[in-house]
């Protein structure tokens, strides 16, 4: 019934020998990862890699190629690989990075590329850390819309402008790379830390909300943002570009603001 | 279960450096105001003792100690009104690797000055 049709030409151009696939330049790199695992040692042990990586390689893909085709044991937490998922926040080269969103060809190849799991938090295995102290904190500034009264009959209206007030702190993936970047947070593990202020953030400054006054209060706490010492770490290390130093001295503002 | 994974420094940038800088300096003033309470207060128990331990610290160590206790101190001042303005300024925390590169050279402007008044003052006159 259904005739040969040939497949039709490219209609993009290319000059020859561009586009030919195979012409991804490749290179050679240590991958040094920081391995743990409580079953046999106590201690965690440097162990380097070495692997033939493309230019369009990420970190997250050297990891794979080591676990599936070189040490099916190493752990490290993945989904989405693509930047959203929030679960491959590790320390990379002594900086919190997502390791599917930092491409290896930006790195430094020639020296070992340092692979470590985030600080601040129990280290479970290799790369993976209980992330329970860290949620802990985000469920206490109740990261849900708080409204009084009845139930609505429409929806809660709200202007462009007092969406974009808070626009900045919807961005969080809470992958961690904030909190464990934190000095304070490494040395007080109580400090709330960045990233439940920042979500925090997202429902203090949202006009529909009317539960402020309570996370303001959970946050004026001895533990909560009077503990920043705006390093910004982690400014620095939110891989979605959160201003997570800002949000935190806007929320100070609105306590001592509230408190006047 | 291990407590922390230590491993490598955490490679934070100008305001993780400023910020050590800012504790070091801190510790560095708390420890001279104690002692500087405790030799001060000795006028009270006796004049002479106060005289005879304010005379030890005239030697060329005491004076280079000075001067790093003058840099301690200016950089804490001018690093913490620029602590002020990330926390208080609306651009501030915007603008805070500038700010600290400001207080750098302030730092330095003022060190230079304090450093040559300072030093011909306690070497010159020997």
């Amino acid at each position: 019934m259904s005739s040969e049709v040939p497949e039709p030409a490219s209609k993009v151009d290319l000059a020859p020998g561009i586009g030919g696939g195979g012409e991804i330049p490749q290179f050679d790199i240590t991958l040094r990862v920081r391995r743990y695992d409580p079953e046999f040692s106590e201690e965690a042990t440097w162990e380097d890699y070495a692997l033939t990586m493309y230019g369009t390689d990420r970190v997250l893909d050297a990891l794979h190629k080591v676990k599936w085709e070189i040490d099916g044991s190493l752990s490290f937490r993945r989904s989405c690989a693509h930047g959203v998922c929030g679960s491959d926040a590790m320390r990379i080269n002594g900086r919190n990075r997502l390791a599917c969103k930092t491409l290896l060809k930006d790195l430094d190849t020639s020296k070992p590329i340092t692979v470590e799991a985030i600080k601040g938090l129990p280290v479970e295995k290799d790369l993976i850390v209980d992330m329970e102290p860290f949620f802990q904190s985000y469920r206490e500034i109740m990261p849900f819309m708080i409204t009084k009264g009845h139930e609505p009959a429409a929806e809660h209206y709200q202007s462009p402008e007092d969406r974009e007030r808070y626009d900045d702190t919807t961005k969080c993936i809470l992958c961690a790379a904030c909190t464990s970047s934190c000095p304070v947070f490494w040395t007080d593990g109580q400090y709330f830390g960045p990233a439940a202020i920042v979500n925090a953030h997202r429902f203090i400054f949202d006009s529909r909300d009317e539960g402020g006054d309570m996370r303001l209060e959970i946050l004026n706490d001895k533990e909560g943002v009077w503990r920043c010492r705006t390093t910004f770490n982690c400014t620095e290390a939110c891989p979605r570009g959160i201003q997570v130093t800002k949000a935190i001295s806007e929320v100070k503002q609105a306590i001592l603001a509230r408190s006047v | 279960m291990s407590k922390t994974s230590s491993g490598t420094l955490y490679r934070g940038r100008e305001g993780m450096w400023s910020w050590v800088g800012h504790r070091v300096t801190g510790v560095v003033i708390f420890l001279f105001l104690l002692v500087h309470v405790l030799d001060t207060a000795l006028v009270r128990v006796s004049p002479g003792a106060y005289d005879a331990v304010i005379g030890t610290y005239k030697n060329p160590l005491m004076a280079v100690g000075e001067l790093g206790l003058v840099a301690a101190i200016v950089f804490h001042a001018f690093n913490g009104l620029r602590l002020v303005l990330v926390d208080f300024w609306k651009s501030g925390p915007k603008y805070q690797r500038q700010m600290l590169w400001g207080v750098l050279i302030v730092w330095a402007v003022v060190m230079i000055g304090f450093a040559i008044r300072h030093l011909s003052l306690a070497f010159g006159g020997l």
